[in-house]
């Protein structure tokens, strides 16, 4: 089974991806933030990375650029998962090398999507 | 439009089981679609809005109202509330990967007079053409040159005037859209996302009934009925299949929905060779095929 890395300051919307996510037959790790993020992705580099933007410590833009150095056995797909909805932030954030990104608020079948755009299910 | 009571609707939970019939009939009498029983229990749900909108207290209202007078606006209203016009981008992304990377360069190999025809039957909100679309502007370096036609059709007037208009809701285009399709054919439009006008300019979005057929006539290279048939009895299919393959030629391609199939319901058409899950017209010996697509172009 693939593994999906949750990353968001929020225990509800943690609690509510991991929900969607398990019944997409993927494991699900969790992260409160950007640092914390980053710890966990060089111990064992997840398949898929979903990211919240505005975290205390480090934010979802820091943890792209820090990942980009980090040492890691592979490269995870990154979905920003944010309310920071304007166009200028999706660009920004691709820019930055996110695979994906998905505003707030989302439903299954936007991760679903999202996921499978990825090739990730 | 004569009303009539639709005998397969044996039940419709707390809504009047005599308006529940005389409403899928009109559904049924106006676009051949049936109303199964997975989708009736949505009946009073997806009419809420017609009668608000009309000041009618409940279904039962509505159907003793379509009885009393003619009204082809309120009919209307309850057609496009009843039709179910699910839809999304990309929608079963190894058909899109299939059309991209097998079938559009078929086309594009084949079709001598540098002409590409399309036709979206049954396409709802527009998502489906929209995606071609898009898909034929990020290959345009191919496709330089060519004389593109895309033809989209439904026959929700609501659903057309809404693929027409090319606005999007935010999860519209979050179900199926890859973020650097949206970023590149797609601005903001208050809190939705309307497609660029160069997506919009290349799709004729037409109302149109595939029983009373009036789209441009002429043969299609593509053709996409997908997640169509599966709600009209197997004589509606039949004539269906029977009008598509009046709208292709040897070498067309046809798209169905995840299972649907021509298995049954079609003399005219068989499983393709070269594409799986699509379908070609049967034709006789490869000669005659070709014959019959020089023909065509």
């Amino acid at each position: 089974m693939k593994n999906c890395l949750v990353v968001d300051d929020s225990k509800v919307i943690r609690k509510v991806a991991r929900h969607i996510l398990e019944s997409l037959d993927l494991t699900v790790s969790e992260a409160v933030d950007g640092r914390d993020a980053l710890t966990q992705c060089e111990a064992s580099a997840p398949d898929v990375v979903l990211l919240d933007w505005n975290m205390p410590v480090m934010s979802g833009m820091e943890f792209l650029q820090a990942l980009s150095s980090a040492k890691l056995t592979a490269r995870p797909k990154i979905i920003f998962c944010t309310t920071e909805n304007g166009v200028g932030h999706i660009k920004a954030a691709v820019e930055a090398g996110a695979d994906e990104y998905v505003m707030k608020p989302f439903d299954r079948e936007t991760l679903e999507s999202k996921l499978s755009i990825v090739g990730v299910i | 439009m004569a009303l009539s009571p639709s005998s397969r609707f044996a039940d419709s939970g707390s809504s009047s089981r005599g308006a529940a019939r005389i409403l899928s009939g009109l559904l049924e009498a106006r676009t051949g679609q049936i109303l199964s029983e997975n989708r009736a229990w949505r009946m009073e749900t997806a009419l809420k809005p017609v009668l608000r909108s009309h000041g009618l207290a409940d279904i039962d209202a509505l159907a003793a109202r379509l009885i009393a007078r003619k009204e082809a606006a309120l009919e209307e209203d309850v057609v496009n509330a009843l039709l179910n016009n699910e839809s999304s981008f990309f929608r079963d992304l190894q058909i899109f990967d299939m059309i991209h990377r097998q079938i559009l360069p078929q086309i594009h190999a084949q079709r001598d007079d540098r002409t590409l025809r399309i036709w979206s039957a049954g396409c709802s909100t527009g998502q489906e053409a929209y995606s071609i679309a898009i898909q034929l502007c990020n290959d345009m370096a191919r496709w330089r040159g060519w004389r593109i036609e895309i033809l989209a059709t439904d026959i929700s007037t609501a659903a057309i005037d809404q693929a027409k208009s090319g606005i999007f809701t935010q999860m519209d285009v979050q179900r199926g859209l890859a973020v650097g399709d949206l970023i590149k054919w797609f601005e903001p439009a208050g809190d939705d996302w309307c497609a660029s006008p160069v997506l919009r300019q290349m799709i004729d979005f037409r109302t149109d009934n595939l029983f009373d057929h009036r789209a441009p006539m002429g043969e299609y290279d593509l053709l996409l009925c997908r997640n169509v048939l599966l709600y009209f009895t197997l004589e509606r299919r039949q004539a269906v299949f029977r009008m598509l393959a009046q709208h292709s030629h040897a070498r067309s391609v046809l798209l169905l929905g995840a299972g649907e199939t021509v298995i049954g319901h079609s003399e005219d058409f068989v499983p393709h060779p070269d594409f799986r899950g699509g379908y070609g017209r049967r034709t006789g010996t490869p000669a005659q095929a070709e014959a019959a697509f020089r023909r065509a172009v």
